[in-house]
């Protein structure tokens, strides 16, 4: 069996990883020119939640349960910087 | 086998989610609607994708830190928006010109009065 691309989770899991892949593009446009520091910190944001479901995928992709631990990592960081950020902004503001 | 069909059905699905929160980042007018276009459509297409890895995965450790993942972005992922858009509005980030109900605004207009009575 050397064409694994019979197999339905695996083909849906290469599409997946190609549309992630544009998702990220589309928030780097983003990310790039945002009028605003909110902007940007929502793009980066939207970048480490598609991070997050690109490892998931990866995972599905090799068999491989270890970028399951990598990724539930990378969510609970993403939110805590995340809301340093938001902090940031809110004391920038007030001094 | 229906398991397998599910699961491949779930990665296209949400998948095709992220795409769609990406667009929204990408082509909505102010901040808060990019916020809430990037958060909504982000979290349901990871938590899908989490779910297709679940329902996939053989040994009950790997479904159960994918269950983990979904409850983590169900949990941080509104949070972060919130937090994140009202320091927006606290900095002066200006909505959409086409934006019609400001209920802060109109909060604080109340405040004002109230304080000067």
């Amino acid at each position: 069996m050397t064409i694994l691309a019979v197999y339905p989770v695996d083909v849906a899991a290469r599409f997946a990883l190609i549309l992630l892949s544009v998702a990220a593009v589309l928030c780097f446009i983003r990310l790039r020119n945002g009028p605003s520091l909110p902007d940007r910190v929502v793009a980066l944001d939207t970048l480490a939640t598609l991070l997050v479901g690109a490892l998931i995928v990866h995972a599905i992709l090799v068999e491989e349960t270890h970028s399951l631990r990598v990724a539930a990592v990378l969510a609970l960081v993403n939110f805590i910087g995340t809301v340093g950020f938001a902090l940031y902004l809110r004391r920038r503001d007030t001094s | 086998m229906i398991v397998v069909w599910t699961a491949a059905v779930l990665i296209v699905v949400g998948s095709f989610f992220s795409v769609l929160a990406a667009v929204g980042i990408l082509r909505m007018p102010d901040v808060y609607m990019r916020a809430q276009a990037a958060t909504k459509s982000a979290t349901l297409g990871v938590c899908s994708l989490a779910l297709a890895a679940m329902l996939l995965t053989p040994s009950p450790g790997a479904s159960a830190r994918a269950l983990l993942i979904i409850a983590f972005l169900l949990l941080t992922a509104p949070i972060a928006a919130h937090m994140i858009c009202r320091a927006a509005y606290t900095a002066g980030v200006t909505t959409w010109e086409k934006t019609e109900i400001d209920e802060l605004r109109e909060q604080a207009d109340h405040d004002a009065r109230e304080s000067r009575i």
